[in-house]
């Protein structure tokens, strides 16, 4: 694992708000992350993981810094491109799932698809195909309110690998489960990290849940604490 | 862009379905709004239309000159208005320039017999002029010769409600009635007219030469009434100033006097009512106006919430690489599509209303393109406007506030 990092961080720094109310989130974060790692990023709460998760997501915009993906400096990027960046390279998974509601889990799954302009009869066979490796094939059809979470969870885990993305971010996606689920969904993202190669960045709480990942990285008030890598005995997880 | 454009409203359309009550409470203010001004501007027209085919059943360029000071003030003067006189006739077909015709009424009413048969009725005296003025034409036999009327004969032609009381399907021409006490030979039957006029029965009369009437029912040689049709080539005030000063100079009046005549004008009249009629449907519209205004805040108020409702849909969209244009457009199309269902069904709520009620309020109905694409236009904008803006501003939010948003 050397060559060029698919993910370079350098000295990204975050400010909420403005003036005497004005919180640094983060402080100047350094981080490379290789192609086909698994990284779990811990640390207590309001330490600027999720804020750092949002930033490599293009979901946010750093205050300063230098943020390069596949060589490309994201933070010159304008807010379609940023979008467009999203739809082919990246994967997300939140806590809370974000299905749509009265949407079925197939066309929660389509979505992603829709807007990269698939062909209605090439997405339902994708979609179906996802929901397949997430071992909900028989549950397409029902509405996300049908769904248990983990059940939920995996159709999000669905739509985020459907597009195929380099890279897979996932804020707390074992947060709202008990620890049965939490290892089903686990698996499932060990698993596309190993036979798909997709590079996945989970933030979590849970030390149980960070020994799937290859790497952890620590944070602790805005910045990186520590870096553990080699964590994960291949092919030995719990 | 084609490819994008029609999945957007399909999309569109499948959010529409997705959330029917939501759609139904969103469509419904426009329905009705569009409803009312549509049905409430298309019944005012239909009456002022009404209106104004009764006013013309009196003819067009028509002014009815009768004794009195007119409405509302003769009465009160306690001495009997000087009729007119045959002469009077005579002196303005002569010296009034501008008069197509001028025909003398003479009204009375009796009863009329035919064998068994006996109907009250009304009876005019008068000439063929008051006939053409009217544009009224014979349906069978003909109108009055001109010795008929220098003579005075006892003949007649009978209006159609008249002939179906008397004869039925029997041919009336040539046949003898007896109007009072006189016996009348029918030499024509008259077309039907309708009663345009409310409750009065145009076609409940009989007709005779004037002379007759005033010779043998009246008894007398007075005119009730001068029918004047003005030729439409000439000013209808010059040619009303003319008669008076005509008629002044004739029944001695001294220039202090008032007019102890009046001349009634059907094209002031028309014009009085039609202007009246309109204010009317102005009234009406701008009420109905106001329940559009109503319904076009209640959509504004469904699609705020909705679109705070829908603030994190918006946001998972944008997170899985939708741009903000592309979730604009979504949202325009449903705002464009649920607002013009509700402009199309608030236009046929009106159809359905006007032709309903256009019959029940005894006026025609009239399709106007004008207030139908106006109130149409309004609600599609109402629509686009209300669903456009609440979306450009959660569209415009960084992904992740949109996505927090509670």
């Amino acid at each position: 694992m050397t060559a060029e990092p698919l993910i370079s961080l350098r000295g990204i720094t975050k400010t909420f708000g403005d003036g005497a109310a004005a919180f640094q989130a983060l402080k100047g974060i350094d981080l490379d992350v290789q192609v086909g790692d698994f990284v779990a990023v811990m640390g207590p709460s309001g330490s600027g993981k999720s804020t750092m998760m949002n930033i490599l997501g293009c979901l946010d915009t750093p205050t300063g810094g230098e943020y390069v993906f596949k060589g490309i400096h994201v933070e010159q990027l304008d807010r379609d491109e940023r979008a467009l960046l999203r739809r082919r390279y990246l994967g997300f998974i939140f806590q809370g799932y974000n299905l749509l509601a009265r949407t079925s889990a197939l066309e929660n799954v389509e979505l992603p698809l829709l807007y990269r302009g698939e062909p209605k009869r090439t997405r339902r066979e994708i979609a179906m195909e996802a929901l397949r490796k997430v071992g909900l094939a028989d549950w397409s059809h029902h509405m996300p309110a049908e769904l248990s979470g983990g059940q939920q969870q995996r159709v999000a885990i669905a739509r985020a690998i459907v597009t195929q993305p380099e890279v897979l971010l996932a804020d707390e996606p074992t947060g709202n489960l008990d620890t049965e689920r939490s290892l089903e969904i686990m698996r499932l993202l060990e698993q596309f990290n190993d036979e798909a190669g997709i590079t996945i960045l989970m933030v979590t709480h849970e030390p149980d849940m960070a020994t799937f990942a290859r790497t952890t990285v620590k944070f602790r008030d805005g910045l990186v604490e520590a870096i553990e890598v080699g964590q994960r005995q291949d092919g030995a997880a719990p | 862009m084609n490819a994008v454009l029609i999945t957007t409203f399909a999309l569109a359309l499948r959010e529409i379905r997705r959330h029917l009550m939501r759609s139904f409470l969103t469509v419904l203010g426009i329905v009705i709004g569009v409803g009312s001004v549509v049905t409430m501007v298309t019944l005012g027209n239909g009456t002022t239309a009404a209106v104004q085919q009764q006013i013309s059943s009196l003819g067009a360029n028509i002014l009815q000159i009768r004794p009195g000071q007119g409405f509302g003030r003769g009465g009160g003067g306690g001495s009997q208005p000087q009729p007119f006189e045959a002469d009077d006739i005579e002196a303005l077909r002569q010296q009034v320039a501008g008069l197509v015709s001028v025909a003398p009424l003479v009204q009375s009413s009796g009863l009329a017999v035919r064998n068994a048969a006996n109907w009250s009725t009304t009876i005019y005296g008068t000439s063929n002029d008051y006939l053409k003025a009217q544009s009224w034409s014979v349906d069978a036999g003909r109108t009055f010769t001109v010795a008929e009327e220098q003579a005075g004969k006892t003949v007649c032609l009978i209006g159609s409600t008249v002939r179906r009381n008397l004869f039925r399907d029997e041919n009336p021409v040539g046949a003898s009635i007896r109007i009072r006490d006189l016996s009348c030979q029918v030499v024509g039957a008259l077309a039907a007219r309708g009663s345009s006029m409310g409750p009065m029965d145009q076609d409940d009369v009989v007709i005779m030469p004037v002379k007759a009437a005033q010779r043998r029912i009246t008894g007398n040689q007075h005119v009730s009434m001068i029918m004047v049709s003005v030729d439409p080539a000439y000013d209808s005030k010059t040619v009303q100033a003319s008669i008076k000063s005509l008629l002044r100079e004739r029944r001695h009046l001294q220039p202090a006097d008032a007019d102890d005549f009046n001349i009634f004008d059907t094209q002031q009249i028309s014009e009085t009512l039609r202007s009246t009629t309109q204010m009317l449907t102005g009234l009406l519209g701008a009420v109905a106006a106001v329940s559009l205004l109503v319904g076009g805040i209640g959509i504004m108020n469904i699609m705020l919430v909705s679109v705070t409702e829908r603030t994190r849909e918006i946001g998972v969209r944008l997170a899985i690489g939708a741009l903000g244009r592309e979730v604009l457009l979504q949202f325009l199309v449903e705002a464009v599509v649920l607002s013009s269902l509700g402009g199309l069904l608030g236009l046929t709520l009106a159809l359905c209303a006007s032709l309903i009620l256009a019959p029940m309020l005894n006026v025609p109905y009239i399709f106007d393109p004008t207030i139908n694409t106006v109130a149409f236009v309004f609600s599609a904008l109402i629509g686009v406007l209300f669903g456009y803006f609440p979306a450009r501003r959660a569209a415009r939010l960084n992904p992740m506030d949109a996505l927090r948003h509670e």
